[in-house]
């Protein structure tokens, strides 16, 4: 099997990454592992860096990670966690300028090709619907 | 006198309760021009810092601050939490104690204004607790006395009325974000002005 790059969903709602994490299935089945998390840290809407950085341990490998995120809250506080893994691990860890579904279903297409963590992050940023 | 230790424990105190006790207030602020959440995830945190008191309290102060600083980041939530938890970390980092002067806290809570601009990608003039924090680092930076900061923090939040939002969920609105007080800009506020009370009443 191809390493890949794994793909780690970050939304204010757990139900809009888990949806995120559905339709990226449908598209690229089981190659690319994809990890979604949401939540504040009382299980309402929002964002927490504790489960963000468990979703990075656990969807981590050399390959790297693609990180997509929805609203401000979310990419503060994957930031915050990228720099709570390993210095070598940070080198191989992005964050996706892109609409979260969007973004999310095209870097896992590219990265169920065994494409690098740069095209991955290109593939999401580059997609306008 | 007191220590640094007691002063740490009373400044938990006094700061976790001025935020549970404005919490709905705070909540109200976010509701009008930001997600709603504000006041419930401040509270959150401030609530963890005062359970971890005695053992914050303990500690040298450097290590404290960056216990309760990471205290902040993984249980406030929002991008709060991260904004909250890196300036207070910045804050104490490399500093064995307590500011003894007002230029001293300057310098500290410069570090602590820089590292906010950092996570935050912001600066003054974004309707953020930049807007409060920036002036009173300012004012302290040239010997400001604990009235002329409570003064300065006073016209910095209302001046947050004024200020069209280009930061956080409140830019989303745009100019409907004018007139109304910026949420992190007032949490700012309450924590300065219960942190001058703690240091009024050891004077």
């Amino acid at each position: 099997m191809t390493e890949t790059v794994s793909i780690v969903i970050v939304s204010h709602s757990k139900s809009v990454a888990e949806g995120t994490r559905e339709m990226v299935r449908q598209m690229v089945g089981d190659e690319v592992k994809v990890i979604a998390c949401g939540g504040d840290p009382a299980g309402g809407l929002g964002t927490n860096v504790a489960d963000i950085l468990q979703a990075l341990n656990d969807a981590y490998t050399p390959k790297g990670i693609a990180i997509c995120v929805d609203l401000g809250g979310a990419e503060t506080n994957s930031e915050m966690a990228i720099e709570m893994m390993s210095e070598e691990q940070q080198q191989n860890i992005v964050i996706c300028d892109a609409a979260i579904v969007e973004g999310a279903i095209m870097a896992a297409t590219e990265a169920s090709s065994g494409a690098s963590l740069e095209d991955v992050r290109a593939a999401a940023e580059d997609y306008h619907s | 006198m007191v220590d640094d230790g007691q002063l740490t424990g009373q400044i938990i105190t006094a700061t976790a309760a001025v935020i549970e006790g404005h919490k709905d207030y705070l909540t109200k602020l976010d509701q009008t021009i930001g997600d709603g959440d504000h006041g419930i995830n401040m509270s959150r945190g401030f609530t963890a810092l005062a359970e971890k008191k005695d053992e914050l309290s303990a500690l040298a102060f450097d290590e404290a601050c960056k216990k309760a600083g990471m205290a902040l980041v993984m249980t406030v939530g929002g991008a709060s939490g991260p904004l909250f938890g890196s300036a207070l970390m910045a804050f104490g980092k490399g500093r064995s104690a307590m500011p003894s002067n007002a230029a001293d806290l300057g310098a500290m809570l410069q570090d602590g204004v820089d590292a906010i601009k950092s996570r935050g990608k912001s600066d003054i003039g974004a309707k953020t607790m930049l807007d409060v924090l920036v002036p009173v680092t300012e004012a302290l930076k040239s010997g400001a006395s604990l009235e002329d900061v409570r003064r300065v923090t006073k016209e910095a939040v209302e001046a947050t009325k004024a200020i069209e939002a280009t930061k956080g969920r409140a830019a989303f609105l745009g100019a409907r974000s004018i007139g109304h007080i910026d949420p992190g800009a007032q949490t700012v506020s309450l924590l300065i002005n219960s942190i001058a009370d703690v240091l009024e009443q050891n004077q």
